[in-house]
């Protein structure tokens, strides 16, 4: 049967993490396995086909597309650079002729009779992959790029934007329930991924941007505040190519919502330590969620072997720690305190599995075991 | 495979991206029926990377519900004999798992070739990712730019009449040659091209991409300007989604081999039985299926089929994206209480990014109800924008029509025309009243005159398409008595009025039942499943199909939910502007159907 709960987004101080590596093409993997491995260190390399640009060839020279090849002055498939003469009519008697000058530096890659177009490529763009984190690489993909594995802190976040970078953890709230102000975003925060309370505002976030913060791990957002931000608004839940300057990080939802204390602390501990982080969050199929990495240096040795991580994923129990993750009391924690089996009428009228949740205060509610979400403690 | 007319047992399955699910059917006293319904996690990522293990999973399930066993292993227990117990003679499955087919077409002018190419495409079953046309407004490198980041698994490629001339087909093949595209699944493989184009144009259209693609050539789908032939494309697009997409899918070689007949893409499916639904009873259909990612609607208008899909409307993953696409103020218009702008922006963000999350309170219900409504109904205008011209593969239309449909895009779906509406997914299909998938319907698609409303009970029209085309009557019969759920006839008159004016008379034999202007109400004394012969004899400025004012005698038809009469007007259909107007109104209708407990 399917988890009729959420699993946990994963936090935690003591974890193996592995991070595939790859080229968006096939090309050189320079890494071996059993190096080790630094967060910058260029493992991979290749190049991308060059961009197309398309000449209307017989249209400029003025003759049918099956007279193309006899103006033709260079070959197909050699080199040319910007204003080089690739064509040149005959003219009258050896006067008017009109001449085609290359565009591009680049080749010529075809030449049509049908259409009388000449397809020209620019030279191809290079492209590398590095580490992002410390580790040791454990697996050669062949020519594609390698898996990196590391002991470290893993912290998984609901939602981002922004891609791969890396920086010093600086703590600016001093609690989970701290909202961030314009006032807190200061010159010293250059190069830092930050970590706020409850929620950010898209004016707080544009500071950032300005002081040069090039990442924002908080509690929650609102919808307008990043709509604001990003000048449009997130259609469907694909992030992680936002050219703004900045990742961002939100551990618990949508709306103002105190950072879990859980969260909070293992960011405390790192202070002050390298982290790579990535907002990139991909919902759909295979499930990509934004991250902190913090890899325990130290402990990073070259055995050639994978790690085996100790952790066990236990499944929902009484007394389980959860936070719901749907209206009405979205957000809040409590522990598991019944699981009854049969379905129950909720106040929807659907028939769904439900759970019994105790809060702190000792109130205790009902709710759908799918609003739920585990929290590993 | 055996013959139809010794087919006891049939196992079908659909494998869904999340959830894989298996139906049993079989032959009881002179009639197919579904057995028992069983379900399993899908297996296609990461640990397992393999589909036959949820299938196995997913057969075990029915195994067990219906004491038949159905394995031997890891494989199908057949029937040898008509004698044995045990065993299935048949097994089907059809696929939507890892994305399910997304493809990207070509055609020379956009609102023809190209137009047909991407009809034939929804048709088998994909995903259009884009339409590159030559009139498209789009520089060369920008269309190049395109076909390379996109990693479709197949491309169409159309343009020019057979005889005509072959240069800008040509030149849409040079295109995709340099644009090189690379398939979705690893690079093992060439990219598979399907040439449907000007036939005298194919030696040159070898010449660009045959060394670089795995290129294949069918007949023109647009011989001519007035006639379309998508069939050969479509079933060249089903071979090779077998042959090429679900071969590189984990696990789906073994699962060919395990199928009697090949693996076909969900909606292609779907599709398949609409269609043949729709010949069959010699009716309109419109079906719609609502999912978290995306919404598919099918139709037959004047015996044309179309399908399209609103690849980013749904409830869950691509719910903001119908935020995005309609406005906040659209969703609140149907939700029947004040609500908070930035509060609720966030709690569709918050189901986007929780999308397994289930509405608990009554609010969270009607919010989650509102947004299918307008999902629902930007489908189907999307829908109509794509359904449109040409009247089906046989029918010829003149070369006046045709160019009439480049500068008008008349859609066929007819609203007034429509007889049947059926909805699936599971807004619509688990909605805790029958009531309130009836009233989505109505909302969202706003059908006139007289249309029949149903749900597909459990979504088992995909393997039902596959069993059409192995099995017509086992899939008919299934179809009608356990697939399609009735909630009853909407009866709408087209028109304006004034609220409270009498907007409609029904005489059921001495029985006069009236309905105002402004209304939604149920006719009662129609139960479930009863016909009963009717006249409907609308105002004298509304119209129930037969004209203004003119009467109509009709056979009625309830449903679960019963004969619902819609007086709220057509053409247009307005809600106030004045919010507390319209949330009057709101409750008003929905205590007259009973929509929520708490009216």
């Amino acid at each position: 049967m399917a988890h009729s709960y959420t699993p946990g987004l994963k936090v935690t101080e003591n974890t193996i993490v592995r991070k595939e590596r790859r080229l968006p093409l096939k090309g050189d993997v320079s890494a071996k396995k059993g190096d080790v491995i630094k967060a910058d260190d260029i493992i991979a390399r290749t190049e991308l086909p060059g961009d197309v640009e398309r000449l209307n060839f017989a249209g400029k020279l003025g003759v049918s597309g099956k007279e193309v090849f006899d103006y033709l002055k260079i070959e197909i498939g050699k080199e040319v650079k910007k204003d080089d003469i690739i064509a040149e009519s005959k003219g009258f008697f050896g006067l008017f002729k009109t001449q085609i000058k290359s565009p591009i530096d680049g080749t010529i890659e075809a030449l049509s009779e049908v259409t009388g177009m000449m397809t020209m490529r620019k030279p191809p763009l290079p492209v590398e992959v590095d580490g992002y984190i410390n580790g040791v690489c454990v697996e050669v993909i062949e020519n594609e790029g390698i898996i990196v594995e590391s002991p470290a802190t893993f912290i998984q976040g609901i939602f981002g934007i922004g891609g791969e970078t890396k920086g010093i953890v600086k703590m600016v709230a001093q609690s989970p329930d701290y909202t961030m102000t314009i006032d807190d975003i200061s010159d010293e925060l250059i190069g830092k991924i930050i970590v706020g309370g409850s929620i950010i505002t898209a004016d707080v976030l544009n500071k950032c941007v300005e002081k040069g913060v090039i990442g924002v791990i908080v509690g929650g957002i609102d919808d307008k505040d990043l709509k604001d931000f990003l000048n449009e608004e997130i259609g469907v839940a694909i992030t992680g190519n936002e050219e703004k300057g900045i990742t961002l990080i939100i551990t618990e939802g949508f709306g103002e919502m105190a950072m879990a204390k859980k969260t909070f602390n293992i960011l405390k501990n790192n202070e002050g330590k390298i982290a790579s982080i990535n907002g990139a969050t991909q919902i759909r199929a295979g499930v990509l969620r934004p991250e902190l990495i913090v890899t325990h240096d130290d402990e990073i040795k070259s055995t050639g072997q994978r790690m085996v991580s100790e952790e066990e994923h236990e499944g929902m129990g009484i007394g389980s720690v959860v936070r719901i993750i749907r209206e009405p009391e979205f957000g809040n924690i409590g522990k598991v305190s019944a699981l009854p089996s049969p379905l129950q009428k909720i106040e929807t009228e659907a028939m769904v599995r439900v759970l019994e949740v105790e809060f702190p205060d000792g109130r205790k509610i009902l709710l759908p075991r799918a609003n739920v979400e585990l929290i590993e403690e | 495979m055996k013959d139809k007319n010794n087919i006891l047992r049939i196992i079908a399955t659909d494998c869904g991206s999340t959830t894989t699910k298996a139906i049993l059917i079989e032959k009881r006293e002179g009639e197919y029926r579904l057995i028992v319904r069983g379900e399993a996690p899908t297996t296609v990522e990461a640990p397992y990377e393999d589909v036959t293990k949820g299938v196995l999973n997913a057969i075990k399930e029915v195994e067990e519900l219906s004491e038949v066993i159905i394995l031997d292993g890891d494989k199908i227990l057949k029937r040898e004999n008509n004698t044995d117990k045990d065993g299935v003679d048949v097994y089907i499955s059809t696929s939507s798992a890892g994305g399910g087919l997304q493809m990207m077409v070509a055609g020379v002018v956009d609102r023809m070739s190209a137009e047909s190419a991407a009809r034939a495409a929804l048709g088998a079953g994909a995903i259009v990712m884009d339409v590159i046309a030559s009139n498209d407004k789009r520089m060369d490198h920008e269309r190049i730019k395109r076909i390379r980041t996109l990693r479709p698994d197949m491309v169409l490629l159309s343009g020019g009449t057979d005889g005509g001339t072959k240069k800008h087909v040509v030149q849409l093949a040079e295109i995709i040659e340099a644009a090189d595209p690379k398939p979705r699944f690893g690079s093992t493989y060439n990219l598979p091209i399907i040439y449907a184009g000007n036939k005298d144009a194919r030696e040159n259209v070898k010449e660009s991409l045959d060394d670089k693609t795995d290129l294949y050539i069918v007949d023109n789908l647009r011989p001519t300007l007035e006639s379309e032939n998508l069939l050969p494309a479509r079933d060249k697009i089903h071979d090779l989604f077998m042959e090429h997409v679900m071969a590189q899918a984990p696990g789906y070689k073994k699962l060919m081999e395990m199928t009697d007949v090949p693996i076909m893409p969900t909606p292609g499916a779907v599709g398949l039985l609409i269609e043949t639904i729709a010949k069959r009873d010699n009716i309109e259909v419109l079906g719609v299926d609502i999912g978290g990612a995306t919404t598919d609607i099918f139709s037959v208008f004047q015996l044309a089929f179309n399908r399209t899909v609103s690849a980013n409307l749904g409830m869950s993953y691509s719910v903001s994206n119908v935020v995005k696409a309609t406005g906040l103020k659209n969703i609140t218009r149907w939700v029947p209480f004040e609500t908070n702008e930035k509060d609720l922006r966030n709690r569709i963000r918050n189901k986007m990014i929780r999308p397994t999350t289930i509405p608990s309170t009554l609010e969270e219900l009607q919010i989650e109800q509102a947004i299918a409504r307008e999902a629902l109904r930007l489908a189907l205008e999307h829908h109509k924008a794509m359904a449109v011209g040409l009247k089906g593969v046989q029918t010829e239309r003149t070369i006046s029509d045709a160019f009439e449909q480049t500068s008008s895009g008349e859609t066929l779906v007819n609203m007034e025309t429509l007889n049947l509406v059926v909805g699936s997914g599971g807004v619509l299909s688990h909605a805790p009243r029958r009531v309130q998938a009836a009233m989505m319907a109505i909302d969202a698609f706003l059908p006139e005159g007289i249309t029949m409303l149903a749900v597909d009970s459990i979504f088992m029209m995909p393997q039902l398409g596959v069993l059409s085309t192995v099995h017509d009557s086992a899939a008919a019969e299934v179809f009608s008595k356990d697939c399609l759920l009735k909630l009853g006839m909407c009866i709408a008159p087209m028109g304006k009025g004034k609220p409270g004016q009498e907007a409609l008379k029904i005489t059921i034999g001495e029985k006069v039942y009236t309905f105002n202007y402004g209304d939604i109400e149920f006719l009662d004394d129609i139960k479930s499943s009863e016909r009963v012969r009717a006249i409907l004899k609308p105002a004298k400025n509304l119209d129930i199909g037969n004209g203004k004012g003119k009467e109509m005698e009709i056979e009625l038809e309830g449903g679960l939910v019963g004969v619902i009469v819609d007086t709220r007007g057509r053409r247009p259909f307005n809600l106030p502007e004045n919010d507390s107007e319209r949330i009057a109104n709101l409750k008003r209708w929905y205590k007259s159907l009973n929509l929520y407990p708490e009216y």
